[in-house]
């Protein structure tokens, strides 16, 4: 076997080593993600039945429910602080 | 200290001669493959890498089977209360239970090895420079397989997680069981290619696990 | 939990794994196996990095058997998956490798990928061993067992398939010994960036099994009558898992 490939052969296996090895990496982190928004979720739940202040929700959407609640939640507090 | 080890294992060797509950069936097992590579690799003489191959395989495989049953008695007859409950140092238990495996072996091998010889092979000058090999794999096997079989003993799954364990820890063991026996077997007679470095890894590797063994076995028994 | 020693690790990974494959595919030259000997130093850095982590995952479990805290379990739990998942990185680019260099997907010959194989498939049992003890504590220390027993392990494995082979496969690929300056200089970067990759995923997942473990105490404790959450698909906790919040401040989520 020439051990010397042409050039367009040899790039192809590099380059599918190394995204073997980011999807490896992109997987697993994509697992751990999934981990992180089961206990984020849990935690929600958690202070749900407590009736403890609710923790701010992700603030990936920005959406208008999120800016009403923390402006709520601010309220709250300037309301307990008087 | 002594008294124990040899209670212990005076224990096991006559449970066993007298229900030879594990040496038949290991025996049979032995022989009934050979038979079954006769067919399957449709050959009726084997010499060289083949027999070594052939022979060690199938040693392996019969040895697995006396692991898995080395703790049925204490399991079901509450032989593990007993160790623990008594003033002696555990790994007496291993010392004694890991030296009835190897006696097992060895019988096993009194049987299959000539069998093989029999089957497979022109004549027995390939059998004596086999002794010390198959001694000390015998020995590696033992001290391996008594520590898996407690740890697979007190798990649900116990038949199929000994083998599955067993078989990856054992590749350098059959790697240099084999290594030496295939010159040895060759069809010419005898030869010694590198035989003293296949009998010192084997070596190596028995006072490694030997060393594993009697470091952890204690704390496989607590409770 | 101290984010900011988390931060620093995996930014100071980063760092040296671009820099050292910038090295290596700007700076190291090309040899006479040609541009596939690239693999090099991505495949080479994931076995090592893989067997320091076996080896180090026994050491936690040595640790664990001598001092009964269930933190060391965890260490050598987290150790042992990270290291297997490199593991599979390395027999992935090892076959890749393979394949673009000999036109093969698989090389019984190439001792490092059999060794290779044969430990990836030992520490595959550590799972099912886990799962089918159901006391905690005792499947911590059978655990442990095996970390050690299997560690030990690992240096023989090597030995012994190397040994298997008489003749040094010509074109074999950790020749890293008689490495020209700038290749040297890559591969010891890219092995760094690796190891700490290693330690960061390392840290990482103890962080969030600590937290699992956090959230279920906090669970128990403020809704004691609740039934139990539906358990998550592996309901393996090491024993110890919730002392850990305390104790991730001292940056030992790695190699020490």
């Amino acid at each position: 076997m020439d051990p010397v490939l042409a050039l367009s052969e040899a790039e192809g296996y590099v380059a599918g080593a190394y995204l073997a090895f980011a999807a490896l990496l992109l997987i697993y982190l994509a697992i751990m993600a999934a981990k992180l928004a089961r206990i984020q979720r849990e935690l929600r739940e958690l202070a749900e039945s407590t009736g403890a202040p609710q923790p701010p929700k992700p603030k990936r959407k920005a959406g208008r429910a999120s800016r009403a609640q923390r402006r709520e939640v601010e309220a709250a507090r300037r309301e307990a602080q008087r | 200290m002594t008294d124990a080890y040899l209670a212990l294992l005076g224990k096991d060797l006559r449970v066993e001669l007298r229900t030879l509950r594990s040496l038949p069936a290991m025996a049979l097992f032995a022989v009934t493959v050979f038979v079954v590579f006769r067919f399957g690799l449709d050959r009726t003489g084997l010499e060289g890498e083949l027999a070594a191959g052939v022979l060690v395989v199938t040693l392996l495989f019969a040895g697995i089977l006396a692991i898995n049953r080395l703790f049925v008695a204490e399991r079901d007859e509450g032989g593990f209360e007993l160790v623990r409950l008594a003033p002696l140092d555990r790994t007496v238990l291993y010392a004694a239970k890991a030296s009835a495996l190897l006696l097992y072996l060895i019988a096993l091998e009194l049987i299959a090895v000539p069998v093989f010889a029999l089957f497979f092979l022109d004549s027995a000058a390939a059998l004596p420079p086999l002794i010390p090999v198959l001694l000390l794999a015998d020995l590696g096997l033992a001290l391996i397989g008594t520590l898996i079989s407690t740890i697979a003993t007190m798990s649900s799954a116990r038949d199929l997680l000994a083998p599955l364990i067993l078989l990856p820890l054992l590749v350098p063991l059959v790697i240099a069981t084999a290594g030496a026996a295939e010159p040895v077997l060759r069809a010419g007679g005898p030869e010694y290619e590198r035989f003293g470095t296949w009998l010192a890894v084997l070596g190596l590797y028995d006072g490694v696990f030997a060393l594993v063994g009697y470091a952890v076995f204690d704390f496989l028994l607590e409770d | 939990m101290s984010t900011p020693s988390l931060r620093t690790l995996a930014l100071a990974a980063a760092t040296l794994l671009v820099g050292g494959y910038a090295l290596a595919f700007f700076y190291a030259p090309i040899e006479a196996e040609g541009f596939i000997q690239k693999i090099f130093y991505l495949h080479v850095p994931l076995a090592v990095v893989a067997l320091l982590g076996f080896i180090l995952a026994a050491v936690h479990s040595i640790r664990h058997l001598r001092s009964g805290d269930g933190v060391h379990d965890a260490r050598s739990y987290v150790s042992i998956h990270i290291s297997v998942v490199f593991a599979v990185g390395a027999l992935a680019t090892g076959a890749l490798w393979a394949k673009g260099q000999w036109g093969v997907w698989w090389e019984w010959r190439e001792p490092t990928l059999v060794s290779f194989l044969i430990v990836f498939l030992l520490y595959a049992t550590y799972y099912p061993l886990r799962y089918s003890i159901e006391d905690r504590d005792r499947q911590a220390r059978y655990a442990s067992v095996f970390a050690i027993t299997a560690g030990a392990f690992v240096p023989l494995n090597f030995l012994a398939v190397r040994l298997a082979d008489p003749f040094i496969h010509p074109r074999t690929f950790s020749s890293a010994g008689g490495l020209p300056g700038e290749m040297l200089l890559a591969f010891l970067v890219c092995l760094a960036g690796m190891a700490l990759l290693w330690a960061t995923l390392v840290w990482f997942e103890l962080a969030s099994k600590a937290a699992s473990g956090d959230l279920a105490k906090l669970r128990r404790a403020l809704l004691p009558s609740e039934q139990p959450p539906p358990a998550p698909r592996r309901a393996v906790a090491p024993a110890g898992v919730s002392a850990m919040s305390t104790d991730l401040g001292d940056g030992a989520g790695g190699r020490s």
